[in-house]
């Protein structure tokens, strides 16, 4: 069984941001990580593969990114992936990313298609289901669990109030979030000295055209201080409550 | 053209969140100068659907074939395409949830129609088309131009108000054909009796500075007071203190409650990511430069075991009046 996780490069969630013009992200000074559900799919899929009754021969990272992505991609493989992918375009949308995707792994066999829930950055939860559409694959979103049994493959999909245990036939593509593993695995030293021999094949993007465009950012007006209530005196606060703020 | 919008059920009913959205659908398609179509898929009685009326969609479309129990995405998608191109849908609403997220997507495909994922209120122009969202967790707002001739919005949950409409709405049996469903579902599990945090209007969080799961007796106590869903820190839920899912922030749920409730929590930049869209936020913490004060709206400096408390209290009592 072969399994492909797609890995955005993020800002580090501490990162101040800041915006160039207003129309785009300032990238000076910023730090980059592999985006964190990411991780926890990759995570969740070197261990599918180390857990050797699972039959997984492979885990293969790709991302959608310039050769700024890379040691993000280096960082995947030290913590276990085999092989990394880059395909060499600017990351525009969720569009022309899952379009690139679905251009470079059609017919290459993965059975299972692991993608985080949502990007930290552009917040937008898109890549994966629309992956699966340029694919015609099934898709399951907000899966928090992941078992291998013979050949079929479980998933815990999270609902509202619940869980649902379900199967769709491979391949398919999974959203994934928190619950998949239970902390990143860290890269250790002899990760990373050996995810320097390992394959980082760079690809060339195809020619699809993205279907939004960011025009503008805002930072969030600064917010008045907060009012402070004696410990003593919580009556206080719930007037505030209820006739101040009127949330009660 | 019209505007198309997705109504989920749950168990056969709508939510305050289905309300919403279609009451944002109509202030979108009056926008437009047109008219609202809701599509219902699954078991819904007639009586529910006529709901959706109340807040101004003119006709339902009610999808209701047995096969059609439990989410597909594929054969959702297919049903929805083919109402968007039915209904000549110039615009198609979502909300930002799970179910929303997974089938937007694919229909974004299957249409050519761009997304506009997450929004937080009305579009800000049409032509062009510009909708606005939050971006980087809370810490930044965009605006975001859609460009092409089918745009399919998704909206955060809590972001928009209830606007009553006197519409009656009409319903009309819907049998778009599907593919096969290929999702089986083998087993569910549901909590019963609780208030979903995602759906809950007051929420009482928890952190380490709680101390001990033993401790938890006092933000239960407050949020059946305030008739709030509890939520947590990740260490809380971590150390398993309290259960997975009660986690917010940027790797557990994103909430947008009208009163959050925090206390023995720091304000790590991650947990408030999670609440970032919260109306009204309230700290309790120990220390007066915990960085929870930053975001709160209102802040008491004491212990937290005493404090919620005292705070149970002055809430029955303010409530009995
Ligand atoms: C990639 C990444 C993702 C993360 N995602 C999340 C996330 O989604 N959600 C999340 O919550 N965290 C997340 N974290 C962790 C986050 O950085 C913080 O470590 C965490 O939120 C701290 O939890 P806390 O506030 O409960 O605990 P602490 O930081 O230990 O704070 C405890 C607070 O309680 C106060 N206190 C102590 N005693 C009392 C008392 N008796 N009464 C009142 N107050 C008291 C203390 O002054 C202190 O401010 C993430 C971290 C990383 C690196
Ligand atoms: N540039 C990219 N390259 C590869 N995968 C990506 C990229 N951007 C997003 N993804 C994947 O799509 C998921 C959802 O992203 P988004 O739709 O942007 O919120 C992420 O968690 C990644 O798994």
């Amino acid at each position: 069984m072969k399994i492909l996780v797609c890995l955005g490069n993020v800002p580090d969630t501490t990162t101040k941001v800041k915006f160039a013009d207003g129309a785009a992200l300032d990238k000076t000074g910023i730090q980059w990580i592999i985006n964190p559900w990411d991780e926890l799919a990759l995570t969740r899929a070197v261990e599918l593969k180390e857990d050797s009754g699972n039959a997984v021969d492979q885990v293969t990272v790709i991302t959608v990114g310039g050769k700024d992505a890379e040691p993000t991609l280096r960082k995947a493989l030290a913590i276990g992936a085999d092989e990394a992918i880059r395909i060499d375009a600017e990351p525009a949308d969720a569009y022309s990313v899952a379009a690139q995707i679905a251009e470079a792994v059609r017919d290459k066999g993965f059975d299972l298609i692991l993608s985080g829930i949502e990007s930290s950055d552009y917040n937008g939860s898109m890549v994966s289901g629309m992956l699966a559409e340029f694919l015609n694959n099934p898709s399951v979103s907000a899966v928090s669990g992941i078992l291998i049994q013979g050949s079929e493959v479980e998933l815990t999909r999270e609902i509202d109030g619940g869980k649902e245990q379900v199967v769709v036939p491979a391949p398919f593509v999974a959203a994934v979030q928190k619950g998949i593993a239970r902390e990143p695995r860290i890269a250790a030293m002899r990760g990373i000295m050996m995810a320097r021999k390992k394959p980082l094949t760079v690809i060339p993007a195809v020619d699809v055209n993205p279907l939004t465009e960011f025009v503008k950012f805002e930072l969030p007006q600064p917010k008045p201080p907060c009012k402070m209530i004696d410990a003593e005196d919580i009556d206080v606060l719930v007037q505030w409550l209820q006739n101040e703020a009127k949330v009660l | 053209m019209s505007v198309l919008v997705y109504t989920e059920n749950w168990d056969g009913k709508f939510k305050k969140a289905s309300y919403e959205l279609v009451s944002y659908a109509t202030q979108v398609a009056e926008m437009l100068n047109t008219s609202v179509t809701a599509i219902s898929i699954g078991k819904v009685n007639d009586d529910e659907l006529l709901k959706l009326g109340g807040f101004g969609a003119t006709k339902i479309l009610k999808a209701d074939d047995q096969h059609l129990n439990g989410l597909d995405n594929q054969a959702y998608t297919d049903i929805i395409a083919r109402a968007a191109i039915e209904e000549g849908a110039g615009v198609i609403v979502f909300s930002h949830n799970n179910t929303g997220k997974a089938l937007a997507s694919r229909l974004s495909v299957r249409l050519k129609a761009a997304v506009g994922a997450g929004l937080i209120k009305l579009p800000v122009s049409l032509s062009p088309f510009i909708v606005y969202k939050k971006v980087f967790s809370g810490k930044a707002f965009a605006q975001v131009e859609l460009k092409t001739e089918v745009k399919i919005l998704t909206l955060m949950q809590n972001s928009f108000e209830l606007v009553e409409a006197d519409s009656r709405a009409e319903i009309v049996s819907f049998a778009g054909e599907t593919g096969v469903p290929k999702t089986v579902i083998k087993d569910v599990q549901k909590q019963t009796g609780k208030i979903l945090l995602t759906d809950a209007e007051v929420v009482v969080s928890g952190g380490r500075g709680m101390k001990s799961p033993d401790n938890w007796g006092v933000i239960e106590e407050l949020a059946d007071a305030l008739g709030a869903a509890t939520a947590c820190s990740r260490p809380v839920s971590d150390e398993g203190w309290r259960s997975h899912d009660e986690h917010t922030g940027q790797t557990g749920k994103i909430i947008a409650p009208n009163l959050y409730i925090a206390a023995g929590i720091s304000g790590a930049i991650q947990h408030m990511a999670g609440i970032s869209s919260t109306k009204c936020i309230v700290a309790i913490n120990t220390d007066s430069d915990a960085p929870v004060f930053e975001y709160a709206d209102y802040g008491v400096v004491g212990d937290a075991l005493k404090v919620l408390p005292a705070l149970t209290r002055a809430v029955k009592e303010a409530k009995s009046k």
